[in-house]
């Protein structure tokens, strides 16, 4: 297998505060990676260690082959970036903005042009393209910074939460583009969230991160599949005979009845409810209504540790507040 | 990595020069106070009395205007460390530093950008000052004072570069450069000639870079020094070239967040 990325053993310190702990990790050529965890859990820290912005504690990493501590130069070629925050310079125009950075990149006029115009086609800015960036949204801001990542030709594009702050509109977009961005410029994605439902949607593979390690690494079916099965519950007239009548049959691997509900856990649960439906039918039980819910990767994060994303993230912001201030009286020197 | 990229000392430079044109409102606001320094501060003192040991002919305006332009120089050469604080605080820092371009060629881009933007304000307050009557002894000497206002943009554009290195924030870095540039401007002889001065003051204007800077200036544009050009160029020269070895360096040590 043809690896676009290769972590061993990587870690990162700042001060006392570990932020990256003894990664391994092998990102194939082609895919779409999520890194998916609680804000403060470490993949700014891994995105940005990969794209040679901060030098690892120790460990080591290859980005498209090239040595991140060693090459830095040549990873940086390979790599494109769009951070967490804005990085545009909002008193040029979209299309000074991918001008600066292509030329940044040694590209020359006749390239320039010909990829600025690919680029702006690739996000739907073209109409944008001479108006100055003060005037974007913040969807079209963010599109105009996946647009300049892509300006030369990258082999990695890393995508630091790219869709933190935008309304859920635009927020399908950006999917949209980043699935036809690894489509159609054939560009290995890596991407950071905290949605659940983006690393779902968008990710070949998933590493679900938590204080600075990987706690699971898997296809996102596969990570929902192994935790547990699907519930469907159901509202009857009978239960107590119902679930009594359906206590016999294998297929039902767990099941809890709570006044008129009845809550079944099962494997392929879309395929189950028919034979529950006719079951129903022939004990003469009246189904009210019947409802089918998945693991989510929500529900994984739980699994592993013990907590929902949420509440981890409630306490995560606070520590980063408090670290941000500390190292804001310090100067900002980490 | 190369370490120098003209490509990229070149892009930085004209993004600079974009951002400076557009912002006008700022251009006229940074002129407005050497103006009447130039203007009041000049005529003022012309008509209250002389100082001494001035050559015939010239009188208090024509002494000020070179000061004056250093001062310009000094005040835009050490602000437009700014930009690097800006960009950190918007987050184009990132954009610049995780391109494959060596920290020396981006140093030197912003250096470049900083000097011109100060270079072309100084060269505004020449001009306004020529306008209200200041005469300039020749065009040999106008050559020779553009060699002077770029050494001391680029030196003072190097110590902003410093200062916008090692510190984040704006506040910060408002305090530190006026904490500089005002000694740096008022024991420069921009103001008053040296000749009067009590010994320690006058020790304390020769260390002062700016003040062979002014001397040199004023020697190109009225024809009146302190020094003599020769060593005005070589104290600027090696200053300017130490203060670009040294902005490098720190320049180096940044990091982005």
């Amino acid at each position: 297998m043809e690896y676009a990325i290769e972590i061993e053993e990587l870690s990162k310190k700042f001060g006392d505060f570990t932020a990256v702990s003894n990664i391994n990790l092998n990102i194939e050529k082609g895919e779409i990676f999520g890194l998916l965890g609680p804000n403060g859990a470490g993949k700014t820290t891994i995105i940005k260690t990969l794209a040679t912005l901060l030098q690892p504690t120790s460990g080591f990493a290859e980005v498209w082959h090239h040595n991140i501590l060693k090459e830095q130069d040549a990873v940086r070629r390979s790599i494109g970036i769009v951070f967490q925050d804005p990085s545009v310079d909002t008193e040029l125009t979209g299309r000074e903005n991918l001008d600066f950075h292509a030329r940044m990149y040694g590209l020359n006029r006749e390239e320039r042009e010909r990829r600025i115009n690919e680029v702006f086609d690739l996000v739907e800015l073209n109409d944008r393209a001479k108006v100055f960036v003060k005037f974007y949204s913040g969807g079209m801001q963010r599109r105009l910074e996946i647009a300049r990542g892509l300006m030369h030709y990258p082999k990695v594009l890393f995508l630091d939460e790219p869709t933190l702050g935008l309304d859920a509109q635009t927020r399908r977009r950006v999917w949209a583009y980043v699935k036809r961005l690894n489509k159609e410029e054939k560009v290995t994605v890596v991407l950071t969230t905290h949605y659940m439902e983006e690393a779902d949607y968008l990710c070949d593979r998933v590493a679900i991160i938590d204080h600075g390690k990987i706690i699971a690494l898997d296809k996102p079916n596969n990570l929902k599949n192994a935790i547990g099965e699907d519930i469907i519950s159901l509202r009857v007239s009978d239960g107590g005979n119902f679930s009594d009548m359906l206590s016999k049959f294998e297929f039902i691997k767990e099941m809890k009845l709570h006044d008129d509900f009845l809550f079944l856990s099962v494997e392929n649960g879309e395929k189950m409810i028919p034979r529950i439906m006719h079951l129903a039918h022939e004990d003469g039980v009246f189904v009210h209504s019947v409802s089918l819910r998945k693991p989510t990767l929500e529900d994984v994060f739980l699994h592993f540790t013990g907590r929902t994303i949420r509440e981890q993230e409630a306490s995560a912001k606070e520590q980063n507040r408090m670290k941000a201030k500390a190292s804001m009286r310090m100067g900002g020197k980490r | 990595m190369k370490l120098i990229d003209f490509t990229a000392i070149y892009t930085i430079w004209l993004r600079e020069m974009k951002r400076f044109f557009r912002a006008r409102s700022r251009l006229i606001g940074s002129l407005a106070m050497p103006l009447f320094f130039l203007v009041f501060l000049g005529m003022g003192f012309n008509a209250a009395f002389k100082f001494s040991d001035m050559p015939p002919g010239i009188d208090y305006i024509a002494f000020l205007a070179p000061g004056i332009i250093g001062m310009v120089l000094l005040f835009n050469s050490i602000t437009s460390g700014m930009s690097v604080i800006w960009d950190r605080q918007f987050g184009f820092l990132k954009e610049i530093m995780v391109t494959p371009v060596s920290r020396v060629s981006i140093a030197l881009g912003k250096t470049l950008g900083g000097m011109t933007t100060a270079l072309l304000q100084g060269f505004l307050i020449l001009l306004i000052a020529v306008g209200i009557g200041f005469k300039i002894t020749g065009v040999l000497g106008l050559l020779s004072s553009v060699i002077c206002m770029i050494l001391i943009a680029t030196s003072f554009v190097c110590l902003g570069l410093i200062f916008a290195s090692i510190i984040n924030d704006m506040q910060g870095f408002h305090l530190i450069v006026s904490l500089f540039t005002f000694p740096i401007f008022i024991l420069s002889s921009a103001l008053f000639p040296l000749e009067q001065l009590p010994l320690w003051l006058k020790y304390l204007t020769y260390i002062n870079p700016l003040t062979y800077g002014v001397d040199g200036l004023r020697y190109s544009l009225i024809g009146m020094a302190h020094f003599s050009l020769t060593l005005d160029l070589f104290v600027l020269v090696c200053f300017c070239a130490f203060m670009i070895c040294l902005s490098t360096y720190f320049f180096r040590s940044v990091e982005v967040n």
